[in-house]
């Protein structure tokens, strides 16, 4: 076995791509949870954005373009789960299985021709001088947009939810739905938003694995990154900074097990293989253990059902 | 406008019709697809409702795969709804079916070629027990650490899956199998080969195991003091307290039983239907249980027949794929749909849909 062929430089570089689309499916499921909807569609709308982004990627020969679309497919998706339990009241988890359930299938059904594609290269920003630098360069500017942006986007949350009075609403509809209707808030309207703007993260966070991290289409390539996605708001708290920390650790166990695996370790791959979910449920056990604190940042109305009777 | 008007009372009649309206939206919706992806809709609907039973050509192939694929998912979908009726959400009765596999089916191989007929009875015990462990980690968790047990058991089929494919490309990798990644086959092993009870029938262990397990679980729901209790359960976790229910001794027993009944699901497909561990072993079964589950009203006779259509979607699904190309995953979509449909129109129960009248209120 040979541990030099691992580079920490590679790793961290190679880490912070593999975190990515669990980060950005994350930030959309924190802004859902924290509107006080619980959607355990994340896995489904990953995958219909990893197969929506590819296809348009592939058609059009832009990387970007599949991002958005990515996006739009997922947010379209979530829009099921949106009426069913918004207008349907249907129970928020048993819809956010079906979700999953249906999104894996047809994502399967939209991609069965496309497999084997190879997608237009997703190239990393190249500043001359900048990223020649030894280890720095790579480190702060060798990626490729998108890890950029999902930088962005957990300020961006950050500052929604904590700096803006729209921000100030969603959380108070996530808090007491009662009480932001009788205030006159649209609960209903907001969550429905909450909702498409997760559907759009996950989307955009599914394209992201289909066009930079695999990157090709494959059945089921999602292989749970949604439902990890899912325990690093746990693990955040319901804050993005600390789901930006979750992330990476989880993609570095993920980048980690893997160049285990082609250095060769005398163990079976399988186990290998296991250690990212082994990992997530560690963390969720050591994060909810403290009742009091665990659910101090929770939204007091997380999964409950609204109807408003006036 | 339409308006929602709440009933003084859940409907009993809207939920008898509520399923039965959402198969009709299902195959609807699913002619739709069908015909988006070219092939004729009612063609399409036929071959999956009806050839598989009525079809002089097939059926005689068809008809005893539908008790085989019935059996697992009302099995599982039996031991899901008790807990989902508690809210305790047990999603990865695909691990818990797994694990009952590589447990039961490992003392097999461990066994064999011993001949007896105390064989079966004892793989039957450890695939229950494979099962009731690995759902007994969520529910410690749950239990200890208050961990989400949606994603603790989630996260655990994962791990099965990989469990599995470690076991089949090493201890448990036939000797005789020229190095593929997969168990020696248990039709070899006479004591412990899960076979055909009545020829061309479908009729094996599982099936009976099925069978009692909707008579048993329907008297524990109706007629057993467990049924009231995880029905308060799940309605008010408070007043259940009151009426002197454990929340921690239900946990641990919704996912145990659950556990063990997906542990024994996997035990009978394993040495019967699939007939040897492999990579390959895991088909969604203990997802597909979660739709039956709901589909069935999380009522074990509900279940049974949310099951046997279930199945039959499974068998003609598989037949349009043969005969129309029409892709595997269109018949996952198909079921996904049915579960959207199904949550939608629950609303009936409870709501009823009234013309909006202008006016002031």
């Amino acid at each position: 076995m040979d541990f030099s062929a691992i580079s920490p430089v590679a790793l961290i570089v190679s880490l912070m791509a593999a975190s990515t689309p669990i980060l950005l499916a994350a930030l959309g499921e924190l802004v859902v949870e924290k509107s006080g909807v619980l959607n355990l569609g994340v896995e489904g709308m990953m995958i219909i954005g990893a197969v929506c982004g590819f296809i348009a990627a592939v058609t059009t020969g832009s990387p970007w373009l599949g991002f958005v679309f990515g996006a739009i497919c997922g947010a379209l998706l979530s829009m099921i789960f949106a009426i069913l339990t918004q207008y349907l009241m249907a129970n928020q988890v048993a819809s956010g299985l079906g979700l999953t359930m249906f999104g894996l299938g047809f994502a399967a059904l939209l991609g069965h021709k496309y497999s084997g594609i190879k997608p237009p290269k997703f190239h990393s920003i190249d500043i001359p001088i900048l990223t020649d630098l030894p280890i720095v360069g790579p480190l702060l500017f060798g990626h490729d947009p998108m890890v950029y942006i999902s930088i962005l986007m957990v300020f961006v949350v950050w500052y929604f939810l904590n700096r803006t009075r729209a921000g100030l609403v969603l959380r108070a509809v996530g808090e007491n739905h009662d009480a932001a209707h009788a205030l006159g808030y649209k609960v209903i309207r907001i969550r429905i938003m909450a909702i498409g703007f997760g559907g759009a993260m996950a989307g955009m966070g599914g394209a992201y694995l289909s066009l930079v991290r695999v990157p090709q289409w494959t059945e089921g390539m999602t292989a749970g990154a949604g439902w990890i996605a899912l325990a690093l708001v746990v693990f955040a708290s319901w804050k993005p900074g600390r789901a930006l920390i979750g992330a990476y650790l989880f993609g570095g166990v993920t980048v980690l097990q893997l160049n285990l695996q082609a250095a060769g370790l005398s163990i079976s791959p399988a186990y290998l293989s296991m250690t990212p979910y082994l990992v997530t449920i560690i963390v969720l056990v050591i994060m909810s253990a403290d009742k009091a604190r665990a659910s101090l940042n929770a939204p007091a109305s997380l999964g409950k059902l609204f109807h408003a009777t006036t | 406008m339409l308006r929602l008007e709440q009933r003084p009372e859940p409907s009993r009649a809207m939920q008898i019709a509520t399923p039965i309206i959402a198969v009709i939206a299902t195959m609807i919706a699913g002619g739709v697809m069908f015909a988006l992806l070219g092939s004729n809709p009612f063609t399409a609907i036929r071959i999956i409702f009806w050839d598989p039973i009525f079809n002089d050509v097939v059926a005689s192939y068809t008809r005893p795969q539908l008790l085989i694929k019935a059996a697992p998912l009302i099995l599982m979908a039996i031991g899901l709804s008790f807990g989902f009726r508690a809210n305790v959400w047990n999603i990865g009765a695909e691990g818990q079916f797994i694990m009952g596999a590589v447990v039961g089916g490992g003392t097999a191989l461990a066994l064999y070629p011993y001949e007896s007929f105390i064989v079966f009875p004892i793989i039957i015990v450890m695939g229950a027990v494979g099962g009731f462990l690995w759902a007994m980690i969520p529910a410690l968790l749950k239990i200890k650490f208050n961990a989400n047990e949606i994603l603790v058991s989630l996260m655990l089929v994962y791990v099965a899956a990989n469990f599995l494919s470690a076991m089949v490309t090493g201890p448990m990798k036939s000797p005789v199998g020229m190095g593929f990644p997969e168990s020696r086959n248990f039709n070899e092993y006479q004591s412990a080969f899960n076979s055909e009870l009545l020829s061309n029938t479908g009729l094996h262990f599982g099936v009976l195991a099925m069978m009692a397990a909707v008579v048993v679980g329907y008297i524990a729901l109706t007629r057993h003091l467990f049924g009231f209790q995880i029905r308060v359960a799940g309605q008010s976790a408070r007043a259940s307290r009151f009426a002197g229910v454990n929340p921690n001794l239900t946990i641990a027993l919704c996912l145990g039983i659950s556990g063990a009944l997906a542990g024994l699901a996997g035990l009978f497909e394993v040495t019967g239907p699939a007939s040897k561990l492999s990579t390959n072993f895991p088909l969604g079964y203990g997802f597909t249980a979660i739709i039956v589950a709901f589909l069935g009203r999380l009522n074990p006779i509900g279940i049974l027949f949310a099951g046997l259509l279930m199945s039959l979607t499974y068998i003609g699904g598989e037949l349009a794929q043969f005969q129309l190309q029409i892709p595997a995953a269109a018949i996952q979509a198909f079921q996904g749909m049915l579960l959207f449909f199904l949550l939608g129109v629950d609303i009936l129960i409870n709501f009823r849909v009234r013309l909006k009248t202008k006016g002031v209120a």
